[in-house]
Order: structure tokens, then sequence, then C-alpha cells
């Protein structure tokens, strides 16, 4: 059936930003390298070219860039007792596909988790004792520390040319950054974006009462940067077309902006697109990967022998594949056993849009992640001793696009269409801005990933089926996020105000964020987390599993600077540590 | 050394002497072979004996020439199919001379009249690299070109008037640095191949040495130190970074010239870099005074002005200043003022990678606009670039655009 073909010795499922690193890595080592990347192949100047990259009902609306629902989908529900049902058209969250995967239609906002956030369970056991921790959450510790990842993160952020102000250099609190992060040993390769007026007002009304507001570390970068791999990147335009789209100037961190041009150079890699894998081939002790299985354009199937295996898809597109290989044992709500699957979180998003008649705002100036944050809020910044939750958000104002079709903020009441429609739209149209909340989401242990028993992909394999709704601890988190975020806007004397506060149960209608996390989570413990602190499989050691499934919950934080930080982490250890004694489960 | 084997060592290099041959041992030194390898990079020969995933040197290139399709041959040492059987002597001929086995006039695409320049022992060493990479068995028919053309000794005319065989003495009152240059430019590097216009028989014009030339599609550009049209605005260090990595301070090679820098110039040494650069910025450019741009008002100039900041401004920048290694500076640049300016249309209508080399990885590229901008704004647009910020040189026509648009059958 599958047609073998000569080993490599290693293969990597997914070519977007920690396949890319990854592969450039252990390439970088002579290792024979291939990925087989689901989706086609994209470049800048031909599939981002400028005369159709800001096509926004191509991208913004038909979702042109992301995974395609009748290649693969997920089914949903909020709990055990339903019937989950395939999501037919995304919403809340939206799958990349293709080369440069999520890292093409990202924003660029890249953050270090707290060093709390790492040592989470102890942290608050320490901290609150262990009963203040709500008995609904799994919540637990990564098994690495913020220390531990530090140079990861400084790799990963002079890679990508992001642009910011340091907080904490050192141990040192640094005017002008966030003085809640975690040390670090460098300044950011470039300094912050140039302001807008609208998170400018944002950050004179956070600090009015008396938050610490600093610039959004951003991927868009503020000056012509060239990285560590000699790759030249350009400086931002500030046009607006970054969420949900590639981007035609080199300017958004990216795949293809940062690592590709040195990886495709390499004689000893190979990127093979259109190509899906259908599993991680295991042998008959079930312990050891022999290489993938996949299908080509043309339906053909290819079997891919590889000594070591990188599942580096979209969270919950590692967490499937994983279930599909059979690695790891999957999770069971009820009996609390089993690893994959286990700790799925999302992110609990909230947003205020406030309304002037006076302030114009030029909302088409902007960047994915051009903006102020402030993270007096966020995880364990404040002191919970009495308040009913545990976690935060980060408050960010980051107006990322004025695009025609999607951005037309009305005030509640206006009518959907008509004339009144179009005065509002009008008026409000550079009179209005919003800014957000990524809030913690915290692991529940009723949250889940597995397998569908009913619905079957387009390869007869069973669709991921996820189970989630916001446990209560997040919910009323969110509500105390956005108490504090309403005085921020009061602050600014706006016309009107609007707050969007989270509620169960949760839809996956209406986007919110495509920060899926966790099913594959890193930790400690075998019986409690899929991969080790290396993101290495417990149970199938050759087998490493990379991304924001890793995480044991998710922070308050957009992910993917952990992500990346993560693959250079797990790269350092395969390549000092695995390669010395291949196929053995590193020490921890 | 033993006295017994001194005695032998200077009985054998008396022996030697005595022949007063070069000995043939030399032709298989380690440093010969070198030496050899790095003149063919040099030479680039692999530009046309080197199939792009092919066996190196098997041939297979074709060549369109205005007369018709050529296919380099296969140069392996292959003793049927390549030139394995060939002695030095025909080697030489065929470099120099344009005369292949048996005396059959070579087509002027191998670039013989510039190779005729060459030394003998330069050549020599290409041979006994070449004798060293391995045989393929690559069978190649060559000759594509239509009648009259394919009567190879319609070349005798050809030579008689276009071609002067023979060797160029070094200027005694120039330095080596530039003899040398002029050698890598002249004879190795044959950089008038495409740099000098070309006259109806398809040979270089006695006059604008590397002034510039039409290459099917490409033109390329003035490459004298004239301040406008050529590249006298550049440094030594400028163009050592361009030849090195295929990307300086102001521009980015692609097309032919990317190819050159990727499979040539990118692995010469610093000196012959050097040398190069020199030399080129001792040839004075012919631009008497700059001529006067057209004025803001004109009509083709405005429209120009509003695609470029719709389309080009975002990379380029409103001032044309670009940004260095990712996007080319249009200001004050040489290939923007050309007097020819096909390379600029086909550009902008088909988009172009520029080369990546390992000291400049990016590779980027410009987009394509033709399925976006017709004739009239490609025209605008380009009218517009070559007369803004300081720069001036002839409007283009949409005809020119139609034209480049036609001769790839793109709509």
């Amino acid at each position: 059936m599958a047609t073998k073909l000569p080993a490599k010795d290693v293969a990597i499922i997914g070519l977007g930003w920690t396949g890319a690193i990854l592969a450039n890595e252990l390439s970088d080592q002579g290792l024979d390298v291939v990925a087989i990347e689901r989706g086609p192949w994209r470049d800048t100047a031909t599939s981002f070219n400028i005369g159709y990259a800001a096509d926004e009902l191509r991208y913004g609306v038909r979702l042109d860039l992301f995974q395609q629902p009748a290649q693969s989908t997920v089914t949903f529900r909020n709990r055990d007792q339903e019937t989950a049902l395939p999501v037919r058209q995304w919403g809340s969250f939206q799958p990349g596909n293709g080369v440069g995967g999520a890292g093409v239609h990202w924003g660029g906002q890249t953050w270090r988790h707290l060093p709390s956030d790492f040592r989470l369970r102890s942290h608050l056991t320490e901290r609150y004792g262990k009963s203040f921790i709500p008995d609904e959450l799994s919540i637990q510790d990564w098994g690495v520390t913020y220390a531990e990842l530090e140079p990861f993160y400084d790799q990963f952020e002079y890679l990508a040319g992001i642009s910011g102000k340091a907080g904490n250099l050192k141990g040192v609190i640094q005017a002008g950054g966030n003085p809640f992060e975690g040390p670090r040993l460098r300044e950011y390769p470039l300094p912050p974006m140039q302001m807008t007026y609208a998170p400018t007002l944002f950050a004179e009304a956070a600090q009015s009462v008396g938050y610490h507001p600093f610039p959004s570390p951003a991927a868009t970068l503020s000056a012509d940067y060239t990285n560590t791999l000699g790759i030249r990147m350009g400086q931002c335009t500030y046009c607006g077309f970054c969420v949900g789209f590639g981007c035609a100037n080199y300017s958004k961190a990216s795949p293809q902006t940062s690592v590709l041009p040195v990886l495709m150079r390499k004689r000893n890699f190979e990127a093979r697109t259109e190509c899906e894998v259908l599993k991680v081939n295991l042998d008959r002790s079930g312990k050891r990967a022999t290489g993938v299985t996949y299908v080509d354009s043309s339906g053909r199937q290819w079997e891919q022998p590889a000594e070591l295996v990188l599942i580096c898809a979209f969270a919950f597109n590692n967490v499937h594949m994983m279930l599909l290989s059979k690695i790891g044992r999957p999770y069971d709500p009820n009996t609390r056993k089993g690893a994959v699957g286990r700790n799925y979180a999302y992110q609990t998003y909230s947003s205020v849009q406030v309304f002037f008649d006076d302030k114009i705002f030029n909302p088409f100036i902007s960047s994915g992640a051009c903006g102020q944050t402030v993270d007096d809020l966020n995880g364990d910044n404040f002191d919970h001793s009495g308040l009913d939750f545990i976690g935060g958000g980060s408050i960010s104002c980051q107006p990322t696009d004025g695009r025609p079709l999607a951005h037309l903020p009305v005030p509640p009441g206006t009518p959907r269409w008509g004339a009144r429609w179009k005065e509002e739209a009008k008026k409000n149209y550079l009179r209005s801005f919003g800014f957000a909340s990524q809030g913690s989401s915290y692991a529940a242990y009723r949250n889940h990933l597995d397998l569908d028993p009913t619905y079957t992909d387009r390869f007869g394999r069973p669709l991921l089926r996820m189970t989630f709704d916001f446990p209560d601890n997040d919910v009323r988190m969110s509500n105390h996020v956005v108490d504090r975020m309403e005085l921020i806007a009061k602050a600014m004397t706006p016309r009107h105000y609007v707050l969007d506060r989270r509620a169960r149960p949760y839809s996956v209608v209406p986007n919110q964020s495509t920060h899926n996390t966790g099913g594959a989570i890193m930790g400690m413990d075998p019986s409690t987390s899929a991969v080790n602190k290396y993101l290495q499989s417990w149970d199938v050691p050759n087998v490493f599993v990379v991304g924001s499934s890793a995480f044991p919950q998710n922070p308050g934080y957009n992910p993917n600077g952990t992500v990346c930080a993560l693959a250079f982490l797990a790269a350092d250890a395969i390549v000092s540590r695995y390669l010395k004694s291949p196929g053995r489960l590193l020490e921890t | 050394m033993s006295p017994v084997r001194r005695g032998l060592w200077v009985a054998g290099l008396a022996a030697l002497l005595a022949t007063g041959s070069i000995p043939a041992a030399d032709m298989q030194s380690f440093a010969t072979i070198e030496r050899g390898r790095y003149l063919a990079v040099v030479a680039d020969c692999a530009a046309c004996h080197t199939r792009p995933g092919g066996r190196p040197y098997a041939g297979g290139v074709t060549l369109q020439t205005p007369f018709g399709t050529l296919i380099a041959p296969n140069i392996t040492p292959d003793p049927k199919v390549g030139i394995g059987s060939w002695t030095d002597e025909e080697f030489i001929a065929a470099l120099r001379d344009g005369r292949g086995r048996g005396g059959i006039y070579l087509y002027p695409a191998m670039p013989y009249p510039a190779y005729t320049k060459m030394t003998r022992e330069d050549a020599l060493a290409i041979r006994a690299y070449l004798q060293t990479i391995d045989p393929a068995p690559d069978e190649i028919e060559p000759d594509q070109l239509p009648f009259p053309f394919n009567i190879r000794a319609t070349m005798i005319v050809w030579n008689a008037m276009n071609f002067t065989a023979g060797r160029v003495a070094p200027d005694p009152s120039r330095s080596a640095q530039w003899n040398r240059g002029r050698y890598l430019v002249d004879a190795l590097g044959h950089c008038r191949t495409c740099h000098t216009r070309k006259s109806l028989m398809g040979a270089d014009e006695s006059t604008g040495y590397l002034q510039g030339g039409r290459l099917g599609s490409w033109y390329a550009p003035n490459i004298t130190a004239d301040r406008q049209k050529g590249i006298g605005r550049w440094s030594v260090g400028d163009i050592v970074t361009y030849l090195r990595t295929g990307a300086n301070a102001f521009t980015l090679s692609s097309g032919p010239m990317g190819e050159e820098v990727t499979h040539s110039s990118s692995h010469m040494t610093d000196s012959d870099v050097e040398a190069i650069a020199a030399y080129l910025l001792s040839l004075r450019g012919t631009t008497q005074k700059s001529p006067r741009p057209l004025a803001e008002t004109d009509t083709r100039m405005r429209a120009g002005h509003a695609i470029y900041e719709d389309n080009c401004a975002p990379c380029h920048n409103d001032a044309g200043t670009g940004a260095a290694g990712l996007f080319p500076r249009l200001a004050a640049s040489p290939a923007v003022q050309s007097d020819d300016a096909t390379t600029l249309i086909r550009t902008v209508l088909f988009g172009s990678q520029a080369a990546a080399t390992p000291d400049a990885p990016t590779g980027p590229a410009m987009p394509s606009f033709g399925w976006r901008l017709g004739d009239a704004q490609v025209a605008a647009v380009i009218t517009y670039i070559r007369n803004a910020w300081g720069n001036a040189a002839a409007a283009v026509s949409p005809g020119q655009s139609r034209m480049v648009r036609r001769a790839h059958n793109v709509p």
C-alpha cells in the first residue's frame, strides 16, 4: 500500500515555526531532515504579493490561509454529557495551514511567560496554601523553569527581531519596560514600534489608575534587521494586515522571513508540501517510532522511515497525531488517568470598546502587535488573598487593523444595516478603538481532547473531539480583570464604552483567539504529562511533541514566544544530549 | 633526506631541465588542478555547461540566441560524449580560437572572443581540472540552429569580421591589480559578453565597452564608472560586497547576474574581486552632464507617482531609498537610469528573485505586477522612478511594456 522511501535521520510533521526551528538546528548538525507539511508551499513574493496580500475578502473573511474544515476539523462539545458536532466553519479559533503555519497569520505579539507561570501549582501552594487552588482545576508545574528557558527565549527574540523594551535586565527593573517580567540577560534586539494614538491614550489612562504600561513586544519590526541567521528583514509599514494575513514586506517575523531562506538552501533538508501524515509508525513494542506514513496530493501513500520523529503541527493537531498513532495513554476525565488529551486549555479573552466624539485614531495605521500593555493584573502579579479565583490576564491596547470589512465598530443599539448603520459606521470608524485582556485559561479536569466516536476525516480517521467550557475560576478571574479594564476606560472619558465579558457556556462560534493549548503537556510525572521537560514523549522516546500542546495550562499571554522558546529548548536537548544516546529517555 | 635520495632527486631535476619541457607531472599536481577548478569557477563554465540539477559540466543548458537555440555540450572527460579524448591543443583551440575538434567552427555563444585573451597556463589548468571530474554519459546535440546559421562555415566570415585572436599584453603603466582586474573582466569573466552592446551579427560592438547590453529581456547595465548610468557612485567596497554576496547597500543581483554571483563571483578570492572593482572604476563614464528629469507635472509622472505610492512605496519607500540587502534603492540607481529599460519593465511585469549566497542568504523577491498593472501604468510607474528623487532618464512607452509582455507570451 504505502511505498517505502529511503530512511531519514529526522522526520518532522508540520513546517511552521517549531518545525522550521528544529529542522534548522538539527540540519546544522549534519542530520538528514525531511519536513512533511499538509498544506501548500508559501513564499513572500508569490504567496503574499503586495497586490493581493491585503485582500480582506480572501484572507479575512474566507480564511484562505487556514486549515480547510473539509480537509480536517475538530468536533466540539461543552461537556461530556453532550454529543460533539464537527466545526464546519472556523470561528472561535482558526488553525493555520501550509508552510509557515500559524507563523504566517499571527499578529506578532511575542511574550515570555512569568517565572511563576512555570511553577504554577507550587508557587500558588507556597503563597496561598494548597486549599486555595480550586478543586475543578488540574493545573501543574511545567517541569522547566523560567531561568532554564531564558536563553531560548533570547534565541527566538533575536531570530525574529522582536521590537520591545526590557523591563528587567538581570534583576534590575528598567524604566519603560514591563516591571513584572522575569529577568532577561539583554535588551530586545530592536526598540519598540512607534506608538499610535490609541495605545498612547490607553497607556496614559492605565497609568492614571495606577498601572504600569509599557510597549508590547512585537514581531512586526520597528527597524530593518539582520537576524541571527544572517537573514535581512524590513521595517514594518504599519499597514494593518497582519492577523490572518501573510506579510508582503518581510516585516513580520515568520518562518518565511526568519528561517526558511537559510533552511531551504541546505542539501540535507527537504520540505515535502501537500503531504499529510496519517500516523507515526511504531515498532511492535509500541515504544519506538519507525517513521511516518503520509499521503501526497495525488492520494499516494508513502512510508518515510526515520530515526527521530518530531510532531510539530498545530497544538490540537499534535494531540490528534499522538492519539491516532497510539503514542501515550489517552486521558480519561472520569478516572483522571492517562496523559494524552489532558489539560486542554484556551484563552479567556475579554475586551472593552471605547467610543469618542473628539478624538481621531486612524485605525488603519497599525500592526498586529503595535501597542501598549499593562501586566499588573496578570498571573500572580497581584495578591489573590481574599479573592475567589487564581490567574489573571495581560491587558493590551493593540488596535491590529482598520480593515474596511470587519473593522466597523458601532455602539450598541445601532441597526445592523440601513441608513442609521451607515451613519454610525462612518461616524465611529476613526473615533473608536478597543483594548483586550488575554486572560489565563487554567486547565480543568473535565476539559480534554480525545478521538471522536462518530465523525471521521477524508481518510476515515476519527476526528479530534474537543470538550471544553470555561472553568468557574476563569470566569471569575475574567470578570475581575474586566472590572479593572472598565476603570481604565472611564479614565479616558469616552462618550461611550462597551464591555465584552466572558460567560459560560464557551461558544465555538464567535472569534476569540487561536491560542489553543495543552493535550500533550510537559511535566515531571509520566502519569500526568505526555512529554518530559524536553518535549520528549515519555512512552516513545524517539518522538518529540513541540508546540503549545505542551503548555500544562495557558498563562495570560499570546503563546508563540514560549512555543518557539520550547522549540529551541527541545533542539538543544536533542543536539547536546539525545543524539549521544539516541532512543533513550533523557534524564530529567 | 638521505644523500642517496638527494642524488636521485638532483639527477631527475637535471634530466627534466635537459628536455626543456613543462613536466607533465605538474599538470597533475593538486595546486594546478585546484587552480583550474578556481579558474573554471571564475570563467563560470558551469553557467552553460551544468544544467540545474544535472551532472557537473555534463552540458545540456539551452541558450536562446537571436539566431536560434544552442545547447551547451558535455565537457566532462567522457571519451565518447565528452572531451576526455581531446588533446590539450584541441582544448585550447576551442577555448581560445573557437575551433572545435577537427577544426569545426564554434558559435560565439561559447565566449571564445573573451577567452582568447586567456593565458595558455590558465587554459591548461582548466583543462587539468576538467580531466579530474566524473565523466558523464550525457549525449548532447549542441546545434539546434535554423538554416543558414546551422552552417558552421558561416563563422569563418563572422570571425574574420568580428574576432581578434590573441592575448593582451599587460599595461606596464598600470598597477598589477589593475592588470589583473582587466584580465579577469576581459578574459575569464567575459563580462562584455553581456555588458557590451551587440551588433546585428551578435558581436560585441567596438564602442560602448561595458556600457550595457541587451540579453533577451534582461538589460545588463553599464558597469563603467559613469556616475549617472554606471557604477561610478559605488566604492571598491560596494562592488566587492555586490560580487561576493549578491547584495550591497544599493541593490541586489537577480536574473542572469544573480546566477553569475551564485555560481562564480561569490566564490572568487577577495584580491580578485578587488582587482575587478579597481579596474571597473578606472573606466571613465561617457555621460557629460546629467540629463534633465521630466517635470513633476508631466501627466505620466503624476500617474506614475500615484501608482508608485500604492504598489512600490511599502518596500522601496517614498524616497526610493529601499532597504539594504532587501529592497533595492531606486534613487540614484544606475540600473533604474539605464538607457534601456528592459530589465525594469520585466521586473515590474514578472517580478524577480534576488540571488541568495551564504553571506546574503535572504534572496528576497520582487512580486509580479503584470496581472495588476496595464502597459500604460507599467510605463508610467517606470517613467516616474526614472525621473524622481534626482533620477533622470528617458520616459518609457506603453509599447515597450507591451513588447516585453508579448515576448513572454503573457497577456
